[in-house]
């Protein structure tokens, strides 16, 4: 009787742990609670009891977990992306994720306990969701709007690919800036890649 | 109302020469086109010259003005919000606009009176919400008038053809304060109160936004493309007058890289 039980019991933790593990990875999050999630942990990372280096570096280890810094930086390159060999992809793709993450960090690091508060989210197509929060406002600063582009074709995996904020997106912005470097250097790509370089090592 | 009517026969003038000649597709009537830096060389240098003025005038003057009282600041916020009500309100006509300009009617009414020159906004508490500032350069990009090309002004900073023009109205009859100021003798005003105004107004938004230049300056590896891209998508959203998240961007080149 007991082994009959304690074998029923064994078919009962297997196949719970079996069907956890066959759904537990198809859970999806809606983008909005994904933001507010992302943005809470952001603000705990930049909680006043951590160093800047600190700061940084927890900073980074969550962009590289909800940012898809590929899609932004094949983004941000524009219409050059067609005219590059695979080979500079490759290498541009590596400088970039650095370039990110350093401005991306170094952007952020400055500010201590920020308060975001999400509000609402758009659906744009089955690719896109846009989410909107406001940087709650202190003493020295009013409320700032920002909007988050999450690319949501894997909902088990979302990613954020823009930060709109006031209603000007930071990709837009990087993306003419590259563009810029380039034009002002003859078309040459070996141009953007150097001021990559430099600003990495910077 | 003459000069009303002439600045309205010169917009109506400029948004048909910008389709003389053409199929009415070109660079001054496509809305949506990028606008182009045909006079990059010399805005550079006119950003450069800026920059060094910025250097040594206006981020000092900034960095002091943020030093005074919290109550200070707020009232000169106010003050000089309150007159841009008197470029918004015509612009709000011109557009068509009658709900915001009865609206800015009001509050420019109320706070100049009730509010102490502007000082405080007991408009707002009455009903009568802040709405964006308008201005002759957005009535033209609302008319249909592209942007034509980039420039940037010494002192003024980033601008484009269309919106130069429309600052140029500004000083042709368009801007009643400029008017009592600067243009008619009333005995009341001065020169002096009108520059003073332009200037504090520069050094408020300096001040407001001293953080967030220094970031983007330090994050930048060409700031003068980071600035231009910035200028345009904002004039883009306020001439546009939407809400619309997805207007500041073009999804195409999102959905582009989805083949990839």
């Amino acid at each position: 009787m007991n082994l009959g039980c304690n074998n029923k019991l064994i078919k009962f933790f297997l196949t719970s742990l079996i069907l956890f593990l066959l759904t537990g990875k198809s859970f999806s999050i809606e983008p909005n609670i994904f933001i507010q999630s992302t943005v809470n942990r952001a603000s705990t990372a930049l909680s006043e009891s951590f160093t800047k280096e600190e700061k940084i570096r927890k900073l980074k280890n969550i962009a590289k977990e909800t940012v898809d810094i590929n899609g932004i930086g094949l983004y941000t390159i524009g219409k050059h992306r067609k005219k590059m060999t695979d080979k500079e992809k490759s290498e541009y793709l590596v400088l970039f994720e650095k370039y990110f993450l350093k401005t991306f960090s170094d952007r952020l690091s400055e500010y201590t306990n920020p308060k975001v508060s999400v509000n609402d989210s758009q659906k744009l197509n089955e690719n896109y969701t846009i989410v909107s929060s406001v940087l709650v406002p202190t003493k020295e600063r009013t409320e700032i709007k920002i909007d988050w582009r999450v690319y949501t074709k894997d909902p088990q995996n979302l990613l954020i690919r823009d930060l709109i904020i006031e209603g000007l997106s930071l990709a837009r912005t990087q993306k003419e800036e590259f563009n810029s470097i380039i034009q002002t250097n003859n078309g040459e790509i070996d141009a953007l890649f150097n001021s990559l370089r430099k600003f990495i090592n910077n | 109302m003459k000069k009303i009517l002439i600045l309205y026969l010169l917009s109506i003038l400029l948004a048909f020469n910008a389709n003389a000649g053409t199929d009415g597709e070109n660079s001054l009537s496509k809305k949506n086109q990028p606008v182009k830096d045909c006079f990059e060389g010399l805005n550079r240098g006119i950003f450069a010259f800026n920059k060094g003025l910025d250097n040594i005038i206006f981020e000092p003057a900034a960095k002091g003005y943020r030093k005074l009282p919290m109550p200070i600041k707020l009232g000169a916020s106010n003050a000089l919000n309150n007159l841009s009500n008197l470029i918004t309100v015509p612009n709000n006509f011109l557009q068509g606009n009658l709900g915001n300009a009865g609206n800015n009617s009001m509050r420019f009414a109320i706070n100049s009176t009730v509010g102490v020159l502007g000082l405080w906004d007991p408009a707002s508490r009455l009903g009568f919400e802040r709405i964006d500032k308008e201005d002759y350069g957005q009535t033209l990009g609302a008319w249909g008038v592209g942007a034509g090309c980039y420039v940037v002004l010494p002192v003024l900073g980033p601008s484009t053809v269309r919106d130069a023009v429309g600052s140029l109205a500004s000083f042709m009859g368009g801007d009643p304060w400029y008017n009592v100021t600067v243009k008619n003798n009333t005995q009341h005003f001065t020169d002096f109160d009108y520059y003073a105004s332009r200037a504090t107004s520069g050094v408020n938004f300096r001040a407001k936004n001293i953080d967030a230049f220094d970031n983007l300056e330090n994050n930048s590896m060409d700031f003068y493309a980071s600035v231009k891209s910035l200028y345009l998508q904002d004039r883009q959203k306020k001439v546009s007058n939407s809400k619309k998240i997805t207007n500041t961007l073009d999804d195409s080149d999102w959905e582009e890289i989805e083949t990839k």
